[in-house]
C-alpha cells in the first residue's frame, strides 16, 4: 500500500515538473532571449495561459504527500522551512506577474512584470533542483551534534547554506557546491523544456534562434550531468546499489539520456512536439532516477544515529492508505481527463488566444 | 518556546485571514454567476449573460488571489505545525487532499472553460461549467469545513501509544454532528459577502450614472439574495452553531458571551460591554436578563455554566478578542438584515433607485460583510484554544520542534509585505474591471 500511493505521488509530481516546468523554462528563456515587445508578449501568454492549471498538480503532490506519509511531510517541510517559504513567495512572484503585465499598456509595467516573471522563474528553476540534491544527499536527522540527537530523530532544521558550502559537512546547509550543481542542471534543462514549450506553442520570431540556443544548452546539460555522476559518488556512495540488485531499475536513466543524447538533433527535427517530448524525457528520467537510486528511502540521513526516512516509517495506518484508495483512484483519473481536455481545447498555437484573466 | 508558539500563530492568523479575504467572494459570487446564466438560458435577454460573464472576470481575479495566498496555507501545516502534521496527517490529510483533488482542480479547471469556451460549447454547455464551478468551490468550503469541525469536535479516531491520531472511520468524519452547520453557516456567509458586493457595484453605477442598466440589475439582485442569505447566516445556521459551542465546548461559550458567573436562575444576553480581565466582569455592560438562557435551550430558567466554573488551562487563552470577534459578527449580522430588508421595502415600492442616501450607505456597506465573515472564524479558532483538536491536542504541542521563533518572524515579516503589494495590486484590479464594467458583446 506505501509503495502504491508512493508511486502516485511520485507520477503526480512527475507531471507537475513536466508542465509547470515548461512554464518555470518559459520564464527563464523570457529573461534572457526575448528581446521584442511582440515576442515578450506571445511568450509569457504561452505560460500565463496555463500556470494555474499545473500548479493545481502540486496541490494535489503537497495534499497526498501530507495524506499518506504524514511524518514525511512534516519532518521536511519544517526541515526545509527558509527554503520552502521562499519558494512560496516566488510562486506568488511569478503568478502577479503573469497576471499583471497586460493590465496596463505602459512599457514601465511590464517591464516590471516580465522581470518579476523572468527572475522568479529562474530562481524557482534552481531551487526546485537544489531541493532534489537536498534528498539524494540527505540531511542530519536529529540535529545529530556530537553524536547526540538534539530533536526527535525523525526532525532536522536545514540552515540556508553551512559556511563550508560542503555536502560532506557534518551539518550540511540547503545550498553547497554540490545541490547547486543539480540546481543549475535543473535549470538548464527547464530552460530547454521551455524554448521547447515556445517553439511549440507560439510564432514568436526567435523561434528559429531557440533550437540553436537548445542545442547549445545541451551541450551544457551533457557536461555537467557527466561531471554530477561522479561528484554523486563521492556525495552518496551508495547511490548505484539499488541499480545494481534491481536491474530493471535502469530504466529510469535510460529515459533521461534518450532525452539528452535525442536533443541533439534538435535542429533536424520536424514536428514541433518531438523536442517539447524529448525535454519532458529529460525531467521524467531525471526525476525518476534520483527516487530510484534512494527507493525505498525518501530522505537519507547523513549521520549514524537516526536512521533514514523511508515510505515504510512515515507513512499513515493501513486502514487510512486504504480508504484513500478509493476516492484517490478517481481524483487521478479525473486529474488526467481534465489535463487532456485541457491541450485539446487550447491546442494549437497561442498568440490568437485570449488572454482569459 | 513561548515566542515559538506566538509567531507561528501570528504567521497562521495573518495569512489565513488575508487569504480568506478571496474564497468568501468566490462562493457566493459563483451562486451568483450561476443564477444570473440560468435567466439569460431561460428568457434569452442579454444583459444577464453580460453580466454573469462579467461577475466571472471578478471572480477570476479573486480566483487567482485565492490559489497564490491558498498554497501557503497548505504548505504552513508542514513547515509550521510539523508536530500537529504528523500526529494528525492520518485524519486531515484524508480531508485536505480530497480538496485538492477533487474541489481545487474541478474549480480550476472549469473556469478556465467558462472563460475561454462559451462560443465552442454553446449556451447549455457554458451554464453546465458555471455549475461545476460552483460546485467546485462549495465542494471546496466542505471539505475545509470537515477538517476544521474534526478539529472542534474530534470524530472516528483512535489515539495510538506514541501520540498519533489514526483514522478509524472515515465516514464520521463526514457526519460530524459539527460539519453541517458550520458548513451551512460559512457558505450563506460567504453569500452575504458576494450579495452585498454585487449590490454595492450596483448601487455604485447607478450613483454614477453610468451603466445603470447593470446597476439597477446589481442592486436588485443583491439586495434579494443578501436578505435571505442575511436571515439565514443568523437563524437557522447561527443559532445552531451557537447551541454546538454551548454543548461541545461550554468553556468556549461562556467566554464568547461573556458570561463570568453562572447565573444560577437563567443567564442574560450580553449585548455591550468591555471585559475585564482583572476584575473579571464586564465594564459599561449593557444585558437583558434570561435571554441567552431562552436561545440555547428554549427555557428562561435554565442555567449556562459560566467562565467561573472552568478551569484556567480549559478556558481560551484571549478572552476579550474571542468577546470582541462574537459580538462584532453577530452585531454587523443584526445590522445587515437591518438595511436589506429596508432595501426590500423601498425596492418593492420602486424607490430604490433614487433614493440617494441609502445607495451610498449600501455602496459603502461593502467592507462590513468581509469583517463578519472573518470576526466568524475568529471565534470558532479563538474558542478552540487552548487546543488544537479540541481537548486532546494543545496548540503549543503542535508547533514545528525545529523551526526558531527567529526564523517565522523572518518570514511572517516577509508574508506582511508580499501581502501588502499583493493587496494593492488586487484593489487596482478589481477597481479597473469593475470602472469598465460589463461591456456588451461586439459581433
Amino acid at each position: 500500500m506505501e509503495i502504491f500511493w508512493y508511486i502516485i505521488i511520485a507520477v503526480i509530481l512527475v507531471v507537475f515538473f513536466v508542465l509547470d516546468g515548461y512554464d518555470f523554462g518559459t520564464g527563464i528563456i523570457h529573461l534572457f532571449f526575448a528581446k521584442k515587445e511582440k515576442d515578450k508578449e506571445v511568450i509569457a501568454k504561452s505560460a500565463g495561459l496555463f500556470w494555474d492549471s499545473n500548479e493545481v498538480w502540486l496541490v494535489a503532490a503537497g495534499g497526498l504527500l501530507f495524506m499518506a506519509f504524514p511524518t514525511f511531510y512534516a519532518s521536511v517541510f519544517s526541515g526545509f522551512y527558509l527554503p520552502l517559504i521562499i519558494v512560496l513567495w516566488l510562486i506568488i512572484f511569478r503568478a502577479i506577474g503573469l497576471e499583471f503585465r497586460s493590465q496596463f499598456k505602459f512599457q514601465m509595467w511590464k517591464d516590471i512584470w516580465d522581470t518579476s516573471f523572468g527572475v522568479s522563474s529562474l530562481l524557482l528553476a534552481l531551487f526546485f533542483g537544489i531541493a532534489l540534491g537536498n534528498i539524494v544527499r540527505g540531511v542530519n536527522l536529529g540535529g545529530v551534534e556530537n553524536g547526540v540527537s538534539v530533536y526527535e530523530g525523525h526532525y532536522f532544521f536545514l540552515p540556508l547554506w553551512d559556511s563550508s558550502f560542503s555536502p560532506l559537512s557534518e551539518t550540511p546547509g540547503v545550498i553547497d557546491w554540490f545541490t547547486i550543481i543539480i540546481g543549475l542542471i535543473t535549470v538548464v534543462t527547464l530552460a530547454i523544456h521551455g524554448a521547447n514549450w515556445v517553439i511549440l506553442k507560439t510564432n514568436s520570431s526567435i523561434n528559429n534562434k531557440l533550437k540553436s540556443i537548445i542545442f547549445k544548452l545541451n551541450i551544457v546539460l551533457a557536461a555537467l550531468t557527466t561531471f554530477s555522476l561522479m561528484v554523486w559518488q563521492i556525495v552518496n556512495p551508495n547511490s548505484l546499489d539499488n541499480f545494481i540488485n534491481k536491474p530493471y531499475l535502469i530504466v529510469f536513466p535510460i529515459i533521461y539520456f534518450t532525452g539528452l543524447f535525442g536533443l541533439f538533433f534538435i535542429k533536424k527535427i520536424k514536428k514541433d512536439i518531438y523536442g517539447f517530448a524529448l525535454s519532458s524525457l529529460l525531467i521524467v528520467g531525471g526525476i525518476t532516477s534520483s527516487l530510484a537510486s534512494l527507493f525505498p528511502v525518501i530522505l537519507p540521513s547523513v549521520n549514524n544515529v537516526n536512521a533514514p526516512l523511508t515510505i515504510y516509517n512515515t507513512s499513515a495506518s493501513e486502514y487510512g492508505l486504504s480508504v484513500a484508495l478509493t476516492w484517490g483512484v478517481i481524483g487521478f483519473i479525473l486529474l488526467l481527463v481534465y489535463v487532456i481536455i485541457q491541450k485539446r481545447l487550447t491546442r494549437g498555437k497561442v498568440d490568437k488566444m485570449d488572454y482569459g484573466h | 518556546m513561548e515566542d515559538m508558539i506566538f509567531y507561528d500563530r501570528l504567521q497562521f492568523a495573518f495569512t489565513i485571514t488575508f487569504h480568506y479575504i478571496f474564497p468568501q467572494l468566490t462562493m457566493g459570487l459563483s451562486l451568483l454567476i450561476v443564477y444570473f446564466k440560468w435567466k439569460y438560458l431561460r428568457n434569452n435577454i442579454a444583459k444577464y449573460n453580460n453580466a454573469a460573464k462579467f461577475l466571472m472576470k471578478i471572480f477570476a481575479i479573486n480566483f487567482t488571489m485565492g490559489v497564490v495566498t491558498g498554497i501557503p496555507m497548505e504548505f504552513q501545516f508542514g513547515t509550521n505545525w510539523a508536530k500537529f502534521s504528523e500526529l494528525t496527517g492520518g485524519i486531515i490529510g484524508q480531508t485536505l487532499a480530497m480538496e485538492g483533488l477533487f474541489s481545487f482542480f474541478l474549480e480550476s479547471s472549469f473556469l478556465a472553460l467558462f472563460i475561454f469556451g462559451e462560443k465552442l460549447m454553446g449556451q447549455k454547455l457554458h451554464f453546465l461549467t458555471g455549475v461545476l464551478v460552483f460546485l467546485g468551490s462549495w465542494a471546496s468550503g466542505w471539505f475545509i469545513l470537515a477538517t476544521n469541525a474534526w478539529m472542534q469536535h474530534p470524530v472516528g479516531y483512535e489515539i495510538l501509544e506514541n501520540g498519533k491520531f489514526v483514522l478509524e472511520n472515515f465516514s464520521a468524519l463526514f457526519s460530524n454532528p459539527w460539519l453541517l452547520p458550520a458548513f451551512l453557516h460559512n457558505q450563506l456567509a460567504s453569500v452575504v459577502t458576494s450579495s452585498f458586493v454585487v449590490a454595492s457595484i450596483g448601487a455604485f453605477y447607478i450613483l454614477r450614472k453610468k451603466q445603470t442598466k447593470y446597476g439597477k440589475l446589481f442592486l436588485k439582485t443583491g439586495v434579494i439574495f443578501g436578505l435571505i442569505s442575511s436571515v439565514l447566516v443568523a437563524f437557522p445556521t447561527g443559532d445552531w452553531n451557537a447551541k454546538n459551542v454551548a454543548k461541545y465546548q461550554p468553556a468556549a461559550f461562556a467566554a464568547m458571551e461573556g458570561i463570568f458567573e453562572t447565573e444560577y436562575a437563567g443567564a442574560e444576553i450580553v449585548l455591550i460591554g468591555q471585559p475585564n480581565m482583572v476584575e473579571k466582569k464586564l465594564d459599561n455592560k449593557i444585558a437583558v436578563p434570561n435571554i441567552l438562557s431562552f436561545l440555547t435551550h428554549q427555557e428562561w430558567n435554565k442555567q449556562i455554566p459560566g467562565m467561573d466554573q472552568f478551569e484556567k488551562e480549559e478556558l481560551p487563552d484571549n478572552i476579550p478578542a474571542l468577546y470582541y470577534s462574537y459580538h462584532i459578527m453577530v452585531g454587523l449580522g443584526t445590522i445587515f438584515i437591518g438595511i436589506m430588508a429596508l432595501a426590500l421595502f423601498f425596492l418593492w415600492r420602486r424607490k430604490l433607485y433614487t433614493l440617494k442616501p441609502l445607495l451610498w450607505i449600501i455602496m459603502f456597506l461593502v467592507p462590513f460583510p468581509y469583517i463578519a465573515n472573518i470576526t466568524g472564524w475568529y471565534v470558532a479558532e479563538l474558542g478552540r484554544q487552548p487546543y488544537l483538536v479540541y481537548g486532546l491536542l494543545k496548540t503549543s504541542e503542535g508547533i514545528s520542534p525545529t523551526v526558531s521563533s527567529g526564523n517565522t518572524l523572518f518570514t511572517l515579516l516577509g508574508f506582511v509585505a508580499l501581502y501588502m503589494l499583493l493587496g494593492l495590486l488586487f484593489l487596482v484590479l478589481v477597481g479597473k474591471t469593475i470602472n469598465e464594467g460589463p461591456k456588451p458583446q461586439k459581433h
